[in-house]
């Protein structure tokens, strides 16, 4: 093991049996979830503020907390995507101290599966594959196939037929195999199960699982470092396998074993789309287990019906205090209008849920005006423009000419020629 | 009347390889007391100290969670697919390490 290197292992969750490094994602045993451990002891003194501060200007910083394996060489500098103060949406909504983690403009796919795939593809490597692939609600397939072009791996796609055109392209062009499944994403994902079984590929969110999801502790680390070495005192997270507010968690425990971060109790908060909201069903009814649902939202990145982690979460968040809460298909459009409108971040739908969703804990009361939250948007605007169809009315062309632009502009509105008078002093309008 | 039964890798080490074989059974409780008989590791692979299926099982009827048919009660038709999945499932082949 090179000094870089943390021990780690795969564990079984429930019964706590130990797997070694392998591409497995459930104990043989009680057929529980597995996931990585680490030696926290061994990076003790190794992982600091100052050694973070060293590092890259991406995920790799942490690569301490991470299972990377031996040798492991970063190439792509993937995530550290800004953490910035919501003024405007705060104002909005009666949050006066917001911040916006923007995974919209994660590197290279714009989405926070960027992160995941990333630290999946590095143990892909590691254990011999030459085929990846992924089942996927869009963002995964893109981060996949843009990753493994990078790497010169091949790979093989598996999206339910209905996804966006956007997604679909945003897989093809980087020369993945893309197969369009006659089903929904938990028809995709159990394809996938059975597939992986039969094939010698390595499916990141399958058999690579336990590595892929470490990937999202990066979101807890850079929000964390971001605001200073300190936690909020709520994270509000959009959900869909139920993995990354977990991860968000698991990374923060982590800061707080190995003295980066004081103790804090975080609170989080889930959000789904009522379409497809099992977990914060579960959540409101104080379940730790998870009823199935036949997605039917527009919000198709969060439109798993049969979470993985569902149950893992949905315990979770009860156990912070927290809670979820799910939006309608109206609001969600509403909700990515309002982040782009206050913000200036144009973001998908999944983001528009947990925009919405933050909206109203505030009006609820469950959150509190002077509390540090962060809402967290993991994807880009561009790839689910669908979303927006007929909301904004193509405009008449005007003629080049400024009489017939003064014209138009006093007819739809007026106030725009009315310069603001500080701006005016400023020289910043004539 | 008989149902195809369809399992991953990591259940069928318990039936000595066989990924699908026919049952009699016509519904779920039917099917896992017939495993208590013909593959009693199984039976304890895919069922929990109080006799239950383990909450990290899937049962689909034909492609459907046969939590959306009504679960236990749901009848199994001739010909029917049965398939149980772990919820998150994969990995068998286990190289390189």
């Amino acid at each position: 093991m090179v000094s870089s290197c943390t021990k780690y292992e795969l564990r079984c969750n429930e019964c706590g049996k130990s797997y070694g490094n392998q591409p497995l994602s459930a104990c043989a045993d009680c057929l529980a979830p597995l996931e990585v451990q680490y030696d926290l002891e061994s990076v003790r003194g190794r992982f600091t503020r100052e050694s973070v501060a060293a590092g890259p200007a991406n995920i790799w910083r942490y690569k301490e907390l991470l299972p990377i394996p031996d040798g492991f060489l970063p190439d792509l500098p993937v995530g550290f995507t800004p953490l910035v103060r919501a003024k405007n949406l705060g104002k909005r909504i009666g949050a006066d101290n917001l911040y916006v983690k923007n995974d919209s403009v994660c590197f290279p796919t714009l989405s926070f599966k960027d992160r995941v795939v990333a630290v999946a593809l590095a143990n892909a490597q590691a254990f011999g594959f030459t085929t990846v692939g992924c089942s996927s609600t869009g963002n995964l397939a893109n981060s996949t196939a843009a990753q493994a072009a990078r790497l010169g791996l091949k790979a093989c796609i598996l999206v339910p037929a209905d996804l966006e055109y956007a997604k679909i392209l945003n897989t093809q062009v980087y020369g993945a195999r893309l197969v369009r499944i006659d089903g929904n994403y938990d028809h995709v994902n159990r394809l996938c199960t059975m597939i992986a079984d039969e094939y010698n590929w390595g499916f990141v969110n399958v058999n690579l699982r336990p590595y892929y999801a470490e990937g999202s502790k990066t979101v807890g680390y850079e929000i964390a470092e971001q605001l200073g070495w300190r936690l909020p005192d709520n994270i509000v997270c959009p959900m869909a396998g139920g993995s990354l507010i977990r991860k968000i968690r698991k990374a923060f425990k982590e800061l707080i074993a190995l003295g980066l971060v004081e103790h804090k109790d975080v609170r989080f908060f889930g959000a789904q789309a009522t379409g497809c909201s099992p977990i914060s069903h579960a959540v409101r009814n104080g379940w730790d287990y998870i009823e199935p649902q036949r997605p039917n939202t527009i919000a198709r990145s969060l439109a798993i019906g049969n979470p993985a982690d569902g149950p893992a979460a949905a315990k979770m968040i009860q156990e912070t205090g927290g809670w979820a809460e799910d939006v309608s298909d109206v609001e969600l459009v509403s909700g990515i209008q309002e982040l782009a409108e206050t913000e200036g971040i144009f973001t998908e739908t999944a983001g528009g849920v947990t925009t919405a969703v933050a909206a109203r804990l505030y009006a609820q009361g469950r959150i509190g005006r002077d509390e540090t939250t962060v809402v967290c948007i993991t994807g880009n605007g561009l790839k689910t423009t669908d979303a927006l169809e007929g909301r904004y009315a193509t405009e008449v062309a005007v003629k080049p000419r400024l009489a017939a632009f003064d014209e138009y502009i006093r007819a739809i509105d007026v106030q725009l020629i009315n310069a603001d008078p500080e701006l005016a002093l400023a020289g910043g309008a004539r | 009347m008989s149902v195809k039964i369809v399992l991953p890798t990591a259940l069928a080490r318990h039936t000595e390889g066989q990924k699908s074989f026919d049952s009699q059974a016509s519904n779920l409780p039917g099917l896992l007391a017939e495993f208590d008989t013909k593959f009693p590791a199984l039976s304890q692979n895919v069922k929990d100290d109080n006799g239950k299926l383990r909450r990290f099982i899937n049962v689909y009827v034909n492609d459907e969670d046969i939590r959306f048919l009504g679960g236990d009660a749901h009848q199994f038709e001739d010909g029917d697919e049965v398939m149980l999945i772990p919820s998150i499932a994969g990995g068998c082949c286990a190289h390189g390490e």
